[in-house]
């Protein structure tokens, strides 16, 4: 099992968001976490990447069979975990070219192999820019500045391509994506998917999963999860909206 | 080695003590007693065999100093400097040589090699005893004949007072009068040595002049004194400093550096600054009193200051630029880093006098730990200067919240034709962005470095390639442990 996660408990403030939280996730799998906002899905996200300010006050994660609960950020993600942000961040002044390269030899330092050359750099982005169909030369441009939203998203699953990962968790990425950035984005998800890695896909709309298809379907309500089941539980949500989860899970 | 101690300790009991006789001669060493009178000025002129006017020249300025106090302005906080505690001749002073780079701190040797710093370069600043001194000497010799060529004069400032007084004569103190202020009076009182610089007439400096390809330029000491003259025409670049941390035992640095440039001349003028700044506590550290000031005297001329500071526990500096002749530009671009309990105050004078003359000032402070950053600016535009422009942007960005950061940009324009723009802004490391790059793999460390470099960007830029690389490492090193 890629990752498990038991019982999980995370607040923020000490206010508790994610109460007893379970997933299992195998190689080769898409999982998609559906449910209405503020239901704790972005804390999942958070979470799992170890970010500061979400406190794990019961409960494990646990990653390729270790508990990653104190992991750094920079350790679970030069171990494999990318997280596609729902609002990439602004970087001023730091190309995309220089992050991109610090990045992928930061975790090839962490693997313990050679830096890679500039040229082979190079080619290697050139070819990951067309999986997203980004045109834009890269080097000029500061990380996220002056992209547009759909640019920001393609931006996003262009790094991934860039890093491998072996677990990649896409935070609201159709959010603000007109159709073609979406199919684009999908495109790009869709050829990166193997049997080796596996995606945990959060969405509140049922849209992006007409493009990639997932194995199974979660439901997410009050900070954990309350009903699970395979691709059609989404186009049931499709169908009839998040009232009956508040009606049968309680209204927070 | 039992004759260096000896040699040492006589030293020590010279110095520490009311010596009579003056000075204490043997090969290794050559310095006064401590403190600061006119005997001293006449040892130390007498010393350099230097001209009657020049003797008189320090003279006056001592005497000026005498009757002036120190400025208590600049955001900066340091205990009381006791002018007659230093030594303000010690020449030649050698540094102790070690015999291998083993005996050197391991942490000043991790910084050079995170600065990328060749081995041989490493023993050099170090002060460990080099054999292969045969390639750079045949460098230093290729340098020499290039200059000769075309007739550019780049010497030490006493090898100038001998070979080429008149030139000396005519521009020594012509831009930094010794009246200018305290510590511009005590440099030409007490100042030990420095650069001379002069481009003839139409000459383009083929390469970048620094002090590190002069003969003899170890160990300036703690007064340096820097001219540079551009005549009609001219170019040149001008790298100060280095980027490694240098040893200093001297805690009072006041330096003066003054560039003429004449009609359609250019000269660009670029520091990076590592000195010392003390430990984690804020304990010793440099105290660094420059005063840099370029007079822009003919048309068309131009002048960039570009500096990155971050080294010595105090910092007040301020690269001036005078536009007297029409259409001259001046250009000040700044990075300031302060860490652990560092004090800058620092920042720059546009002085406009010539019509359509135009200035740009871009300043980037950094602030973390427990220490202070200031921007502090005078724009000024004469009666006469039509047509004036100036544009300035000071930004600030903060690491932690307990560093301070400010601006004082100070606006002076009597003629109503001049533009005046003004931006600052000040903002923090979010933590959105130290989060994002940690989510790609780069550590907290390596982010801040990455970020902050970003910020900097615009004035690192403005560099000479070789030293820009060098700068962003050390920017990095710098804010090491400032977060988290």
């Amino acid at each position: 099992m890629l990752l498990n996660i038991k019982d999980l408990h995370v607040a923020i403030n000490g206010k508790e968001i994610l109460k007893g939280f379970n997933l299992q996730v195998n190689k080769g799998e898409i999982h998609a976490i559906m449910g209405p906002n503020g239901t704790g899905k972005s804390t999942l996200a958070a979470a799992i990447t170890g970010r500061e300010g979400y406190e794990i006050t019961k409960g494990e994660i646990i990653y390729k069979g270790q508990v990653i609960n104190d992991w750094t950020p920079d350790k679970r993600a030069n171990e494999g975990v990318f997280l596609s942000f729902q609002y990439p961040v602004e970087i001023p002044g730091v190309s995309m070219t220089n992050f991109m390269r610090t990045a992928l030899n930061a975790k090839r330092e962490y693997l313990g192999q050679p830096q890679l050359k500039a040229g082979a750099f190079l080619k290697l982005m050139e070819e990951k820019k067309k999986l997203v169909e980004i045109t834009a030369k890269l080097t000029n441009r500061s990380v996220n500045e002056g992209f547009s939203g759909g640019e920001k998203k393609k931006n996003e699953i262009f790094q991934m391509a860039m890093l491998e990962p072996t677990l990649a968790i896409l935070d609201e990425t159709d959010s603000g994506l007109d159709i073609d950035a979406l199919k684009v984005v999908a495109k790009g998800v869709n050829e990166l998917k193997s049997d080796e890695n596996a995606f945990v896909v959060i969405t509140h709309y049922q849209r992006l999963l007409d493009y990639i298809v997932p194995d199974f379907v979660h439901v997410m309500y009050g900070g954990r999860i309350v009903k699970s089941g395979g691709k059609g539980l989404a186009l049931e949500l499709e169908d009839q909206g998040y009232e009956w989860v508040k009606e049968q899970f309680g209204e927070e | 080695m039992e004759d260096k101690l000896s040699q040492n300790k006589v030293l020590e009991e010279v110095t520490g003590s009311d010596y009579k006789y003056g000075f204490v001669s043997d090969i290794e060493n050559d310095a006064a007693p401590k403190g600061l009178n006119e005997d001293i000025i006449r040892l130390i002129s007498k010393k350099k065999e230097e001209p009657e006017w020049l003797l008189e020249f320090r003279l006056k300025a001592f005497r000026h100093w005498l009757k002036l106090e120190e400025p208590d302005w600049a955001l900066i906080d340091y205990p009381p400097i006791d002018y007659q505690d230093i030594i303000y001749y010690s020449a030649p002073k050698k540094k102790e040589t070690l015999a291998s780079l083993d005996e050197v701190d391991p942490e000043l040797l991790d910084t050079f090699n995170k600065l990328g710093i060749p081995l041989e370069e490493q023993k050099v600043l170090a002060g460990v005893a080099v054999d292969a001194v045969i390639d750079s000497v045949s460098v230093k010799t290729t340098f020499k004949d290039t200059l000769s060529k075309h007739g550019i004069i780049f010497s030490s400032f006493s090898e100038a007072v001998k070979d080429y007084p008149e030139l000396v004569k005519k521009y020594l103190a012509s831009v930094v009068p010794y009246t200018d202020n305290y510590f511009a009076a005590l440099n030409s009182a007490v100042f030990s040595d420095g650069s001379f610089v002069y481009i003839p007439k139409g000459v383009r400096c083929p390469i970048e002049l620094s002090t590190y390809f002069r003969i003899n330029a170890a160990n300036t000491g703690q007064f340096e004194r820097t001219l540079i003259v551009a005549d009609d025409d001219a170019y040149v670049s001008y790298l100060e400093g280095c980027t490694a941390p240098m040893r200093d035992e001297n805690q009072l640095h006041a330096a003066i550096v003054e560039i003429v440039v004449m009609d359609n001349a250019e000269v660009k003028y670029s520091t990076v600054q590592n000195w010392y700044p003390g430990d984690k506590e804020g304990k010793g550290g440099i105290y660094n009193f420059v005063t840099k000031r370029a007079a822009c005297r003919g048309v068309n001329s131009k002048v960039s200051w570009t500096q990155v500071e971050t080294g010595s526990a105090i910092t007040w500096k301020y690269p001036s630029c005078v536009l007297m002749g029409d259409n001259s530009v001046g250009e000040f671009y700044s990075v300031a880093v302060t860490n652990n309990y560092q004090q800058a105050d620092t920042g720059t004078k546009m002085v406009h006098l010539g019509k359509n003359t135009k200035s740009t000032i871009i300043s980037k402070g950094i602030s973390a730990g427990k220490s202070n950053n200031s921007y502090r600016g005078l724009v000024r535009v004469s009666k006469k200067a039509e047509g004036a422009r100036n544009f300035s942007q000071c930004d600030s960005l903060l690491l932690g919240d307990q560093c301070g950061a400010h601006t004082f940009p100070y606006i002076q324009a009597a003629n109503d034709s001049a533009i005046v723009e003004h931006e600052a802004t000040t903002s923090k490391i979010s933590e959105e962005q130290l989060f994002y790059c940690q989510q790609r793999g780069i550590e907290t460390e390596k982010a801040i470095g990455l970020i902050v470099n970003g910020y900097a960007k615009e004035v690192l830029n403005k560099l000479p390639m070789e030293f820009a690389v060098e700068a962003r490492k050390l920017l990095e090193i710098t804010l090491e442990g400032s977060v988290g």
